[in-house]
């Protein structure tokens, strides 16, 4: 691996990701959140850029993205968003492959990916790109260093695991369970099998989807994961808005601290691997 | 195995957790739908005969003949069995999930035709149905909501977005992410990943198939012709598939809505024409043409005909227009309206809104398509009836009739 500043995030440690709908409700809320969020220990970040047609997403997240995308938010808007971010953790850009297609006057994944090195974006996921589909968007990456993410399903085995993992950089995203983005209450013994499979590449894992309390990111991380990441349970906490409780950028620092804490006390639990 | 992709359209643009399925599929589609393996081909023809009512007619149109003074013929695909051409790859799809073992079937709907037609082949093939429809959808067409119930299905409504197809689409897509191991996915259109463009095409070209030998028997030469309306494309394909390699003219008549603009504010399309109109994009696991705004994201389109209320088109047909092979027309709600009352009239076939369109190019046309033309009636109309009603109230038709009948109230 290159020493990439994704690469960097995994080093002390295992990684909390958390994930907000860039936009939801508005941009400047979305800055305070992201920050609020770095506060309580992210240690990278995924900022969704909202699609219209968001196949692999369940309930919470879709809401978020009409909240965004009635609030105006462009791909434009996006990368101006994360230009003043300035958080010292890199964001990594979860969107859907057609706006990466679309944007800019060239045909292509290109005009995007420079957008994206030029505010400062370290690294993409795009679940409606598979392996077989992904080369143009890898190369783009590749020339201007940035790192691509894909998706392991519980079903992802064999041809197709190699495939992906021929192409993935930054991370791996390992897909708890089958189905789409969502706050669970238990943690899928799928995930430990996942993980398994995974055991003969050294690209870090991080386990998504269903991730909602400390306990499952302690889990998670004694399994074997590198990083955690939780999107619906802290996009929940947005669409509450301020309650008795603190503002929506106190329970996000809350949570989060909650999450890191519960992924670093299953790091201790089990030898850390060496890294150079 | 066969090709994703029809030159630069078509591909799998699916999430991780689906690709598996597809790739099962793939499989499945290649052994028995392309090979006839355990004689899969043999038992769909005779299922479509016995239990759908194929071969479909095709008649001889004599008013419109002498109205437009050619020979017009029409494919009757309106007598298939659900009253529309849906049947062919309901019925395709659900006996090769059959035959792979899965156990429950769900699909999309927009105005309910695919979603009765493939009730209907899981009620036949005793198969699990769940079928997603849009809330707004569920309300405009509530006689097909009950058929489904009558057949056993589960109706689950949308409710995000506008509540339509593309929403139902992208929901049914959700579930299969988390059902794929005992669910298959019939898809309603020649739309979506790999390889269901293709395999649907195939379940559809029966059409084409039964309409060239037909007129060849019939008139002992190829049309100069063949109209098909255009949404998704389903029928579309169907209806020109054995004719591409002809000297054919092919028209795809879209939805022209109410207008061809494109309200970017409002995210709005006021019509379904993505052949004519849109642009290349990616939806719904396919690279195709669009209606998209010049950020990507995806316009909410509109016809009088929710049949064609779609943002997208099948990857192969366009292609063909790409290709040139295959000419995109539109024609608008009023002139498909106007076809919808002069068909009725004229050969006493009511027609689905969506069939309407093919009608009303031919209306204006008539005088560029040649001696011989072929129209593909895609379905009847009984499910438009209260569309009809209250659109024909809002407008002054020629020849429509005289709704004072309904003043003393619905």
């Amino acid at each position: 691996m290159s020493g990439s500043r994704i690469d960097e995030a995994f080093a002390d440690g295992p990684a909390f990701i958390p994930y907000l709908a860039a936009g939801d409700p508005n941009i400047e809320s979305t800055k305070e959140y992201v920050r609020a969020l770095v506060r309580g220990g992210a240690d990278i970040v995924e900022l969704g850029l909202p699609f219209s047609e968001p196949i692999a997403e369940g309930s919470t997240i879709q809401n978020a993205i009409v909240r965004s995308l009635e609030g105006g938010m462009t791909p434009d808007a996006y990368f101006d968003l994360v230009e003043d971010l300035d958080i010292g953790v890199p964001v990594v850009c979860m969107t859907y492959y057609n706006l990466i297609y679309r944007y800019g006057e060239e045909e292509g994944p290109e005009p995007f990916v420079r957008r994206a090195a030029k505010v400062g974006i370290d690294g993409f996921v795009v679940p409606d790109l598979p392996a077989e589909e992904a080369d143009p968007l890898r190369e783009a990456c590749d020339e201007y260093g940035l790192d691509l993410i894909f998706i392991v399903a519980p079903t992802t085995r064999g041809e197709r695991l190699r495939r992906i993992m021929d192409r993935v950089s930054g991370y791996v995203y390992v897909q708890a369970r089958l189905g789409t983005t969502g706050a669970r209450t238990d943690v899928s013994d799928q995930t430990d099998t996942s993980l398994g499979r995974l055991d003969e590449w050294d690209v870090p894992k991080a386990v998504g989807f269903g991730i909602s309390e400390r306990e499952h990111a302690e889990r998670i991380v004694t399994g074997g994961a590198d990083g955690i990441i939780v999107g619906s349970a802290l996009v929940d906490i947005v669409a509450e808005g301020d309650t008795d409780d603190g503002t929506v950028a106190e329970r996000l620092e809350r949570k989060a601290r909650e999450l890191k804490e519960g992924a670093l006390a299953g790091g201790e639990s089990r030898p850390q691997p060496e890294r150079p | 195995m066969s090709q994703s992709k029809f030159g630069r359209y078509g591909g799998q643009y699916v999430p991780e957790a689906l690709m598996p399925a597809i790739e099962e599929l793939e499989d499945a589609y290649q052994r028995y739908v392309l090979e006839n393996e355990e004689g899969f081909v043999d038992d769909f023809r005779a299922r479509l005969r016995d239990f759908g009512g194929r071969p479909t007619p095709l008649q001889h149109a004599e008013a419109l003949s002498a109205r437009y003074d050619r020979e017009v013929y029409l494919k009757r695909e309106d007598l298939l069995h659900g009253g529309a051409h849906k049947l062919n790859n309901a019925l395709g799809q659900a006996l090769l999930a059959k035959y792979m073992g899965k156990e429950r079937i769900i699909a999309e709907t927009g105005a309910g035709q695919h979603g009765t037609a493939t009730a209907m082949a899981c009620a036949h093939l005793g198969l699990d149905c769940e079928i997603y429809m849009g809330e707004r959808d569920i309300n405009r067409q509530r006689p097909n909501v009950f058929r489904m119930r009558l057949n056993g299905a589960e109706v689950n409504p949308v409710t995000t977005g506008r509540g339509t197809l593309k929403e139902a689409i992208s929901e049914t897509m959700r579930d299969w992410a988390t059902s794929v191991e005992d669910t298959h996915y019939v898809i309603g259109s020649v739309v979506g990943p790999h390889p269901f463009p293709r395999m649907v095409r195939d379940f559809q070209a029966v059409i084409s198939e039964e309409a060239r030998d037909q007129v060849i028997e019939k008139t002992g030469g190829l049309p100069d012709s063949v109209l098909a309306c255009a949404g998704g494309g389903s029928n579309t394909m169907g209806a020109f598939h054995e004719f591409t390699g002809d000297d054919t003219d092919l028209y795809a008549v879209e939805a022209g809505g109410s207008s061809l603009e494109v309200d970017e504010e409002g995210g709005v399309a006021p019509n379904s024409a993505s052949l004519s109109t849109g642009s290349e994009g990616v939806l719904h696991g396919a690279r195709t043409k669009l209606l998209q705004d010049s950020d990507g994201q995806i316009m909410e389109s509109h016809s009088v005909s929710s049949g064609l209320d779609y943002a997208g088109v099948g990857p192969e047909l366009a292609h063909l227009v790409d290709e040139g092979r295959v000419t995109p027309v539109n024609v608008d709600d009023d002139g498909a309206l106007e076809s919808f009352h002069r068909l009725s009239q004229l050969e006493g076939i009511i027609p689905a809104l969506e069939t309407a369109h093919a009608f009303a190019f031919l209306e204006e046309e008539y005088e560029d398509l040649g001696e011989i033309v072929i129209v593909n009636v895609s379905g009847r109309g009984d499910k438009d009836l209260e569309s009809v009603i209250e659109e024909t109230a809002e407008r002054d038709i020629e020849g429509a009739p005289d709704m004072d009948v309904f003043q003393g109230g619905l």
